[in-house]
Order: C-alpha cells, then sequence, then structure tokens
C-alpha cells in the first residue's frame, strides 16, 4: 500500500544510491564513500529482515545480530579452510541462518512479550561468546579473510564498485520480497498474529507454525546480510554478534519506521552518516546521538519514513503499542 | 423427526465440589434460533465453552451435525462448523474491518503458506469478506480501521467474522452485552435477518430480545436446563417464574 508519495520517495532514493558511485568521484574519497554506502545497504537489508517480524510480526527480537554473525562466520570460516567459492560459501550461510533461526524461533517462540525479548538477547550472546572463544577462527579479534567470495563464471567481486551493485540489488530484491510477503496470504497472517494472536488461533489459524516461518526468513535475510559484511571488509569478527549490534539493528528499525519495510533503509542511512558525522567531530557522539533519537520518537513516531506523507496514518483510538 | 444439529446429552461438570454443568441436556434444531437464559451463576459460560471444547466434560456427550465431538480440540469442532462470537469484543483493532473478515475466510480456505500473491486483491477471500460484511449492514464501513468502529459495530463485525466462516451452527455469547438501547435494537434487527438462515444458539442475558428472537428457550439454573419450550410456554411456566423471571420482575 504505498502511497504515490511514497513510492517517489523510494524511487528516488534507490536512485540517488545507485548514483553514489558516480557522485563518489566528484567529490573525492571515493572509495571511502562507495564502502560506507555499501555498509549502510547491508544494514538495511539486517534492518529490513528485523521490521519483517518486529513491525509486521510483532515479535520483538533483541537478538537479530546473532545472524548477522551466523552469516559472516559462515564465509569465514569457509574461507579459512580454503573454500573461497561463493557459490557454496553463500548457500552454507543461508542454510546455517535458517537452521539457528529455526532453533531460536522454535524455543524463544513459545514466549511472549518481554520473555521473548530476554530469550532471543540470551541466545544472541550465547552464539557471540561461542565467536570469542573460536581461538581457532581468530576468537576475540577476528579474523582477516583473504578474499571476497569467488563465483567464477558468474562475476568478479572484488572491485568494490561491482560489489557495491551487487548488494544494491540485493536490497532491491529484499524490498520487493518482503513487500509481496506482508501483503501474501501469509503476511496476513503474520499481521493478525501482532494484532491479536488468541483471535488469530480462536478462528483456526495454528499461528506458531507461521511465526516461526516467519522467523527463519527474517534470520535467513539477516544472514545474507552478514555474509555481505563478511565480503565487504573481508573480516569476521565477534563484535558483529554483540547485544549493542541487536540494539543498533532495533533503532534503525524503530528510527525509520516500524512495520513500513522501507523506514529501515532510511533507518540505517540515518543511523550510520550519523554515527559518522558526530564520530568525526566528538568522541562523546552518543551523547549527541542518545537525545536525537529521544526526540525521533517523541515527535515523529512512525519514523522517518512516515515523516514523508506528512500526516500520521489512523489509527485506532486507545490502541497501544504490542510487544 | 430429524436429528438436532446439535445435541448435549446429560452433560456434567465438577469444578471440586461445585456441580457447574449438572446432568445438562439441550438440543438445537437445524434452523432454530434457540436462546439459553439464566441468572449469573447459572452455568451459561460453562455450557458455552463445552460445547466449543475449550473445557473438558466429566460425563455426557455432545453430539454435532453426526459427530460425536465430546473429545474433539477445539479447531476440529471449528473446521466441523461451529463458530462463536465473544462475549468480549476480540478484533483485530489495527486492520480495516473488511481486513478482519477477509482473514476470517482465510482462516478456512486451507493453509496460508502462500507468500507471493497480494491477499487484499484475492477475490476468494474479499468477494465473501464484502458480502458477509454487507449482510451484518457494515458495507459501507469495510474500510474503517476495527478499532475505530462503534461499540456497536464491532459486535456486528464480531458476528461478521463468525458468519464468514460459514459456521453450521453460531454460538453467539451475550452479543448484547455492554450495548445501549439503540443499538441492541439494531442487533435484535441484525439477528432477525440471520434467523432461519443460520442455525443459532444465543446466550443472552437481554430478556427483551431473547423473547423476540427465540424459537424456543432453554432455561439453566444452578447448571440444570428446568424448562425449555417457545417464549410464550417458557413465560407461563411456574418453575421459571419463581426461580429466574419472578426474581427479576421484584
Amino acid at each position: 500500500m504505498l502511497t504515490n508519495r511514497r513510492f517517489v520517495a523510494v524511487a528516488s532514493f534507490l536512485v540517488l544510491l545507485a548514483l553514489v558511485p558516480l557522485l563518489a568521484r566528484f567529490v573525492g574519497g571515493e572509495a571511502f564513500w562507495i564502502k560506507f554506502a555499501t555498509r549502510v545497504m547491508i544494514y538495511a537489508i539486517a534492518a529490513v529482515s528485523l521490521d519483517l517480524i518486529l513491525g509486521f510480526g510483532g515479535m520483538v527480537s533483541f537478538g537479530h545480530a546473532a545472524f548477522l554473525g551466523v552469516g559472516a562466520y559462515a564465509v569465514g570460516i569457509l574461507s579459512a579452510e580454503g573454500i573461497a567459492n561463493g557459490f557454496v560459501q553463500w548457500p552454507v550461510a543461508i542454510l546455517a541462518s535458517a537452521l539457528i533461526a529455526a532453533a531460536i524461533g522454535a524455543i524463544s517462540l513459545m514466549t511472549r512479550g518481554v520473555y521473548f525479548i530476554m530469550i532471543t538477547l540470551a541466545f544472541s550472546q550465547m552464539l557471540y561468546f561461542l565467536g570469542v572463544s573460536l581461538t581457532a577462527y581468530g576468537g576475540d579479534d577476528g579474523m582477516r579473510l583473504a578474499n571476497r567470495s569467488r563465483f567464477p563464471g558468474l562475476i568478479d567481486l572484488s572491485g568494490d564498485v561491482t560489489f557495491f551493485y551487487v548488494v544494491l540489488a540485493i536490497l532491491i530484491g529484499a524490498l520487493v520480497a518482503g513487500h509481496r510477503l506482508v501483503n501474501s496470504r501469509f503476511g496476513m497472517v503474520i499481521q493478525g498474529c501482532r494484532s491479536n494472536e488468541r483471535r488469530m488461533r480462536a478462528i483456526g489459524f495454528p499461528t506458531f507454525r507461521y511465526k516461526l516461518a516467519a522467523f527463519v526468513i527474517s534470520g535467513v535475510m539477516c544472514g545474507i546480510a552478514g555474509a555481505l559484511l563478511a565480503n565487504l571488509t573481508a573480516f569476521v569478527s565477534p563484535s558483529e554478534m554483540h547485544w549493542t549490534r541487536s540494539g543498533e539493528i532495533m533503532v534503525m528499525v524503530i528510527m525509520g519506521g516500524m512495520g513500513s519495510l522501507f523506514g529501515p533503509v532510511l533507518g540505517a542511512a540515518g543511523l550510520l552518516v550519523l554515527e559518522e558525522i558526530l564520530s568525526s567531530h566528538t568522541q562523546h557522539w552518543q551523547a549527541i546521538l542518545g537525545p536525537i533519537l529521544v526526540l525521533l520518537v517523541l515527535f515523529a513516531k512512525r519514523g522517518l519514513f512516515g515523516l514523508i506523507d506528512g500526516k500520521s496514518a489512523e489509527k485506532p483510538a486507545g490502541l497501544t503499542g504490542h510487544g | 423427526m430429524a436429528e438436532p444439529l446439535l445435541a448435549v446429552e446429560s452433560l456434567v461438570k465438577r469444578f471440586g465440589g461445585l456441580v457447574a454443568t449438572d446432568h445438562l441436556s439441550l438440543a438445537v434444531e437445524p434452523a432454530e434460533l434457540h436462546a439459553v437464559i439464566g441468572p449469573n451463576g447459572a452455568g451459561k459460560t460453562t455450557l458455552i465453552a463445552e460445547i466449543i471444547g475449550e473445557l473438558g466434560v466429566d460425563e455426557g456427550r455432545i453430539r454435532f451435525d453426526g459427530h460425536d465431538i465430546t473429545h474433539r480440540p477445539t479447531p476440529v469442532r471449528s473446521a466441523l462448523g461451529l463458530a462463536r462470537s465473544f462475549q468480549v469484543t476480540s478484533l483485530f483493532p489495527d486492520m480495516s474491518a473488511l481486513d478482519n473478515v477477509a482473514l476470517a475466510v482465510q482462516a478456512h480456505s486451507g493453509h496460508s503458506f502462500r507468500f507471493w500473491r497480494d491477499a487484499r486483491a484475492d477475490a476468494s477471500l474479499r468477494d465473501p469478506a464484502h458480502d458477509v460484511l454487507a449482510q451484518v449492514g457494515l458495507g459501507p464501513r469495510a474500510d474503517v480501521l476495527a478499532g475505530n468502529l462503534a461499540h456497536g459495530e464491532q459486535r456486528q463485525l464480531e458476528i461478521a467474522m463468525a458468519l464468514a466462516t460459514k459456521p453450521k451452527l453460531l454460538l453467539l455469547d451475550e452479543p448484547m452485552a455492554g450495548m445501549g438501547t439503540e443499538e441492541s435494537a439494531q442487533l435484535v434487527t441484525l439477528l432477525k435477518s440471520l434467523k432461519r438462515r443460520f442455525t443459532i444458539l444465543l446466550i443472552e442475558h437481554d430478556m427483551d430480545a431473547v423473547f423476540q428472537l427465540a424459537d424456543r428457550i432453554t432455561v439453566l439454573v444452578y447448571g440444570r436446563a428446568i424448562a425449555t419450550g417457545t417464549p410464550d410456554a417458557i413465560r407461563a411456566n411456574a418453575d421459571v417464574r419463581q426461580a429466574y423471571l419472578g426474581e427479576e420482575e421484584e
């Protein structure tokens, strides 16, 4: 249900994004800007994946960075073992994220509300410490990859511009797939669960399996972002799984606008740009970032993307947030 | 005579020493509007929970449409054609009225692991949903968020969602509860229009509504059915007058 205004906003943002490699040539610092924009898009994919379950499904996963780590480590470990072939690395990253999301989801989704938040957080911290303990793969310090994933006969990712456009294509793919998903029958079930899960069961939906499927889809999407992240920096470290990273992804979603799919892309860009600007002026940049976020949450309840409409959407009277 | 659609046979449910349902028998004939009345604590809510399968029973049987459903779980009963409306309105407040009903339609049209096609453009969900909304008089309000509907309209929507599952038996749990006179009158009109097209079991406090609507009435007192009959017969019944109606009129 994109309004025209929103569609124009999304299209122009994506076009502008696609022009970054060209624009950067005039601004200077080309390599930096291309890498920075690529990083924004990778976090945007992670934020979109979280929005699928947080914004649409009402599942407040506070451990989504775990899947960034799973995707990144799948690429990193295979690379360290001498398997640089992307046709192996990426499917393994997807499969590993799916399996781990299924396991974490199956247990976490038996709980609700604050307990769900705590359990997802606990699982991601477990994976974080697992990463720290993997001394063979860099342990606490992380490890460097020899090179980016190789796709012989398909594409050479070693160039930053090529990699930029591959990530852009995957981001657009994630947005299109997400848009179809949330408006499909499956998406209606997920949104129904957010709105009133008891009622969903009463009208005959076995809600658990739908929520679990959504959790796995979201985990896989985030795992892909993790595989891309490992490729961007050719570096893998446990810090990608730290709970503060999960918090950042959640801030991106909330800042951009929960349940809007494209909002989290703006949120990712907004947060990373702010971080970049503020941290170049002062090392206490978080002290400035904090109040900005508070103001955003107070005055733009539907996030950055909500501002584009100008008016706040119709909201049912007396409807409070749902966890 | 044909077999009743719903037959509750000598049902017993004990909560410790309290007998909440005491050898209760009740039959709902096809196309009938059967009302159950009774003072507070008579076991009306317990009876609904037993019929819908949220509460197990200690003795007796429940037969529905030729099946023994005494020990079948709620979703199975729902699939066999038993639909209920909730006493406390339970909707999807942040979705439109039409989306609410479409979800109920979707619940009874196969699994929902369909990830690509736009559900809001799916005529097999939207058309029946529009029909049902029109039936309950909410046609013009289809795009309003359920949470923004008036209280009476939310009850109508609640009934629409039950109807959307094409039930054989509609169980209405105190639909008039908390309604003003005017809203109640509207709902009575709606239920009159549904009468005959659906078999309805109506649990209700509002005596005026019950005596206007029901073909037959069963009176519950302390978990027992003390009388069943036409509204006139119930009005004339001495036991009922003493146990229930008399108390109310004093």
